[in-house]
């Protein structure tokens, strides 16, 4: 199929939203455009960060999910108390994939799931003697764990509980770090607050742990990786590029990461920002408390990275600049390797990506590094910033989709028929039975890692034993081929 | 009154940014730019205007200060 032209992008759109009722048309027409490069402000095309509409089936997840799931979550030493009920902590459990070392339950919990089981009773008289024993019950069982977060849940904010009472005693009972994080799922229109709370809840109870403690030797390479989460290793990936260049990463927020990491991050000489949307926040913090630049970067696909190589270097002296080069170079041959063996067979192939975080543009290099073409993109809680910096990422005429409804999805896609789809796991399978390709690019659907060269090797491979599996001919039934309705001869 | 970061971007021109809103743009123009006097009216890639009660002396950037919206 050839590429739309902008009339016809615009007709798309307004033939989708023309099943909507007169005033949800209006409120769902300023989430949806058309990509146009000139634009400097995506403010002018697009809207974002805004309630959903009720009554449509939306993708998005809750604050709760913003800061445990995604920010607090990961940190592996911590222990992360789900306050309210079972079941926001249970049914999430583990399902992002954030790989660390460590040996569960002794000194790593990443896996594990902490909660306060909320019961009738906690609701009625107040739930915090409840999160005292319970964190009295952690020291117990768990004493190697280097400090405790407590992430509220919905109830927790609408019972007026004040977990920042328990936190602050308990901290001075046990002499570890106790943060109360007020996520509560109600807050904000998607995860993304929750992201922003995070944040404020790590430069107010954990960022300032060692000011004015000069103990920890620095070195003019010292550099933190803030916002890899580690998805299937991505953050290990990331790290051994920077590492050969000859930087030390201090700190990795908050795959794989520990509280003593963070705490020592304000000493790095530059932050390392890859997902801009869930820890913008922290870096201009940190930026302006102490004075530590930060710079954004993108590990996916070669052509970015190495751009990405070179722009973290000029922040150095020569040696890292020529480290470098001498990395990229080290790769070179691996990374043509992997072009010349999957392009011919992904070339010219078109993607429709809908995600989260970084990843609706973060990850167009990668793809167009295979010669594939991204033709659709979106976000489920970007903000302005995120589609400022979609705008040059995409080609011209190609579809924006903010919040985008599973009606509206179903919609593009069979119009615009791409050959491949990256989005969750509530998408995968209604595309998967279209007769669609599919990749789940949240947990990168099992596998990964997808961060640098090494996890670029994966990518490609990924895309091509997706995009190319016989299973796909065989999606229609046999009956309803073509070939099918000719007549049969009967049996003289 | 929002609260602004403001921060150099790399090119060297000032950025301007409220979290509550969502909002970031390149400061266009400042009506004090000096050390001994900074502030008062600016004018943000937008369009839009803000002030700035002038400062003496001029605030080390990156840095958070109140703005009124004109
Ligand atoms: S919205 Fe509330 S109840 Fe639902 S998962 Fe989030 S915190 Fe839990």
């Amino acid at each position: 199929m050839p590429a739309m032209t902008r009339e016809e992008t615009e007709a798309l759109i307004q033939e989708v939203l023309e099943v909507y009722p007169e005033k949800a048309k209006n409120d769902r027409a300023k989430h949806l455009a058309v990509n146009d490069q000139s634009l400097e402000k995506a403010n002018k095309c697009i809207t974002s960060n805004r309630k959903s509409l009720p009554g449509v089936m939306t993708i998005r997840g809750c604050a709760y999910a913003g800061s445990k799931g995604v920010v607090w979550g990961p940190i592996k030493d911590m222990i992360h108390i789900s306050h309210g009920p079972v079941g926001c902590g249970q049914y999430s459990r583990a399902g992002r994939r954030n790989y660390y070392v460590g040996t569960t339950g002794v000194n790593t919990f990443g896996t594990m799931n902490f909660t306060s089981d909320f019961q009738e009773k906690d609701i009625v008289f107040g739930g915090d003697k409840k999160l005292a024993k319970l964190i009295d019950e952690i020291e117990v069982l768990f004493p190697l764990n280097k400090g405790i977060s407590i992430q509220s849940e919905c109830p927790i904010g609408l019972i007026g509980d004040d977990i920042e009472a328990v936190a602050k005693m308990k901290k001075k009972e046990h002499g570890k770090t106790v943060v109360p994080v007020r996520c509560e799922g109600f807050r904000g229109v998607s995860q993304s607050l929750g992201h922003h709370i995070a944040n404020d809840a790590i430069r107010d109870w954990v960022l300032e742990a060692r000011d004015g403690d000069d103990s920890f030797p620095t070195t003019p390479y010292d550099v933190a990786v803030i916002g890899d989460y580690n998805i299937g290793g991505d953050a290990w990936a990331s790290r051994t590029l920077l590492e050969e260049m000859g930087l030390r990463v201090v700190a990795q927020w908050s795959g794989d990461g520990t509280i003593a990491e963070i705490e020592k991050t304000p000493k790095v000489k530059l932050n390392l920002i890859h997902c801009y949307r869930s820890m913008n926040y922290i870096a201009r913090h940190m930026e302006e408390k102490y004075s530590i630049p930060w710079i954004e970067y993108n590990f996916f696909g070669p052509t970015k990275i190495a751009e990405s190589l070179r722009r973290i270097a000029a922040h150095f002296d020569d040696t890292i600049k020529e480290g470098a080069e001498r990395v990229i170079e080290r790769y070179k041959a691996e990374y043509e390797a992997v072009i010349a063996k999957y392009r011919p067979r992904l070339e010219g192939k078109r993607v429709m990506l809908y995600v989260g975080g970084l990843r609706p543009r973060h990850v167009i290099g990668a793809y167009e590094d295979l010669g594939m073409e991204v033709v659709g993109t979106g976000y489920e809680f970007a903000h302005n910033d995120d589609y400022d910096r979609t705008i040059k990422e995409m080609g011209n005429a190609t579809l924006l989709y903010d919040d985008v409804t599973g009606y509206e999805f179903e919609e593009f896609v069979k119009k615009i028929q791409p050959d491949l789809i990256g989005s969750g796991i509530k998408e995968k399978y209604i595309f998967q039975k279209m007769g669609i390709p599919f990749r789940q690019m949240h947990s990168w659907d099992y596998s990964g890692p997808y961060h640098g060269f090494d996890g670029f090797a994966i990518f490609a491979r990924d895309m091509d034993m997706t995009l190319n599996n016989p299973c796909w001919k065989n999606i229609k039934a046999p009956w309803k081929k073509e070939t099918a309705s000719e007549p049969v001869k009967a049996a003289a | 009154m929002p609260s602004v970061m403001l921060r150099k971007r790399d090119d060297g021109k000032l950025l301007f940014y409220v979290a509550k809103k969502d909002l970031e743009e390149t400061i266009e123009s400042l009506e004090f730019d000096a050390p001994e006097k900074w502030g008062g009216e600016v004018v943000l890639g937008d369009g839009s205007r803000y002030y700035f009660e002038p400062l003496s002396p001029a605030p080390k950037i990156p840095t958070t200060l109140q703005a009124k919206r004109l």
